[in-house]
């Protein structure tokens, strides 16, 4: 009980006197969760509210009058940041429609990916990542987020088993009986076609 | 009759600095160390009391230090992803802003908890937090359902809250966290469970001794939609093109629960380091108080032998100086 307490006391001042916390997301001013503190305070005045997400980001700059030169992409996956904040020329995404290339200045579009090569074009070096799908936001300021759930880049995909993997999902797809069996390899064909297509175009 | 009150009073009183001997039998079942030492039939008070209590809180200090090296261990193990995980919700926070204050009708609240226990306040912190969340969100026309992960906060919940629980998981870090887990988990929850707003409650990890609760807001598309075309935070987001897809909403849809699950995954991150940090301290302190009982306890347990020794001294004495004079 005690322990609690002063574990309680003692938490206070460190986040009050150390402006931001030493941790790989550095804190925003909170100005949006002021409706949220205030109804807070007045339903369960004797403990803090929560934190919100917002007070643990960066805030994205403002949409500049001129066009930007450079793009500035974000490049997430589940289990690492692969580019954070980084400026490049050019970015191709495999969206759902098609392969698309985001420039700076670009209009500020959602699009789903779907499994296929992305490629970062910075000055005269491309860097090639096959992902998996997930989805890119592109913000009127030039920013570029692409969250994907899978990445690999190019040189490690094994022409081999991609060839064998098409083949088995082929086989299961001719062989399903359900419609989630269909559906499961249907999803399989498509991303081992991909696949297929990367390494050889 | 007596001399048993006289025993076990003689037995309470032995720390203080008047002992009273008590009589220490061969067949009784404290059977006293002292015995090789010294001649039969001497009268002694016995240390084996003390000794016992010593002897326990040794081992629990060893223990709970043992606990606070395996905790430390798993808490490395576990930063580097949870760090590796944060650039995870920012897009979606960027895009969608965050908008705790949302009215709207049904609000889920998804609970976030460790399994085991011994981890310090982090679980009853989350209870409260949900709790407040609960009875921020009711009024009329308005309900909030719980999702609980973890066993701690199961058991704090169900005791009053036990119809409004939707869905209870347990037993989450029985193989290492990946993202293929949490996203069929969050699969599992959108597909049970009706919702306007998602409310996932955890603590996030900022250090080893900080941990901060936390509160992610996920809204259904429809709330999107009615909170983008009356303007505010979300107001600019109809100016966002909606690549591929038949319709915006279909999109959205697809967006909703990606970005559920990529909240859920950083959240169950931070609330695993939260939880083995949390249990780092505890145990720390734990042991420290262990330390500290000891050392009272050796103390005392030096003060009863010197006292018997006193005793017996000053029989002796008194008994050879009877004989003299």
């Amino acid at each position: 009980m005690l322990r609690r307490a002063s574990m309680l006391l003692a938490r206070q001042p460190i986040l009050a006197a150390r402006a931001r916390p030493f941790s790989t997301d550095l804190p925003a001013a909170p100005s949006a969760d002021a409706t949220f503190t205030e109804a807070w305070t007045k339903v369960i005045p004797n403990m803090d509210p929560p934190k919100t997400p917002l007070s643990f980001m960066q805030p994205r700059p403002p949409t500049p009058s001129s066009i930007p030169s450079k793009l500035t992409v974000n490049f997430v996956l589940p289990y690492a940041s692969e580019l954070a904040t980084k400026e490049v020329d050019m970015v191709i995404v495999p969206a759902t429609t098609g392969q698309m290339g985001v420039l700076p200045g670009h209009v500020a579009t959602i699009a789903e990916l779907k499994p296929g090569v992305l490629s970062v074009h910075e000055g005269s070096e491309v860097t090639k990542y096959f992902v998996s799908s997930g989805f890119v936001f592109i913000h009127a300021n030039s920013f570029a987020d692409i969250i994907a759930v899978e990445a690999v880049p190019l040189d490690r995909l094994d022409v081999n088993l991609v060839q064998k993997g098409l083949a088995e999902f082929t086989s299961k797809l001719s062989s399903a009986t359900t419609d989630l069996e269909k559906a499961e390899a249907q999803i399989g064909i498509d991303v081992h076609s991909a696949l297929n297509s990367a390494l050889t175009g | 009759m007596a001399m048993a009150a006289l025993r076990r009073e003689g037995r309470r009183f032995a720390p203080m600095i008047s002992p009273r001997p008590i009589t220490a039998l061969r067949s009784s079942p404290l059977a006293p160390s002292l015995e090789d030492e010294c001649p039969i039939g001497v009268r002694y008070i016995s240390t084996q009391v003390v000794r016992n209590r010593m002897k326990s809180v040794k081992n629990i200090q060893k223990i709970t230090k043992a606990m606070k090296m395996v905790a430390a261990s798993k808490l490395r193990a576990i930063q580097t992803k949870a760090e590796n995980s944060r650039g995870l919700w920012q897009p979606f926070t960027a895009l969608l802003g965050d908008l705790p204050s949302a009215n709207v009708k049904k609000n889920v609240v998804v609970t976030i908890s460790s399994d085991k226990g011994l981890c310090g306040g982090i679980n009853s912190t989350s209870v409260k937090i949900s709790k407040g969340l609960h009875k921020l969100n009711s009024g009329p026309e308005k309900e909030t359902k719980y999702v609980i992960l973890g066993e701690k906060a199961k058991a704090q919940l169900v005791r009053d809250s036990k119809k409004d629980i939707e869905l209870i998981i347990t037993e989450l870090q029985k193989n290492p966290l990946n993202y293929t887990q949490v996203s069929v988990l969050a699969d599992e929850i959108l597909k049970n469970v009706e919702y306007d707003a998602l409310r996932i409650v955890f603590n996030k990890f900022h250090s080893v001794v900080s941990f901060v609760p936390t509160v992610s807001t996920v809204l259904s598309p429809e709330i999107v939609e009615r909170e983008a075309e009356s303007g505010g935070k979300l107001g600019d987001l109809d100016s966002y093109e909606v690549e591929g897809g038949e319709t915006k909403g279909e999109i959205l849809q697809n967006l909703a629960e990606f970005q559920f699950s990529c909240v859920m995954f950083n959240a169950v991150l931070e609330n695993a380091c939260s939880e083995q940090g949390a249990r780092m301290s505890a145990m720390d302190s734990s042991s420290r108080n262990a330390g500290d009982m000891l050392d009272r306890l050796t103390l005392t347990y030096n003060r009863t032998r010197q006292a018997s020794i006193t005793t017996e001294l000053i029989e002796i004495i008194s008994g050879a100086s009877a004989l003299e004079g």
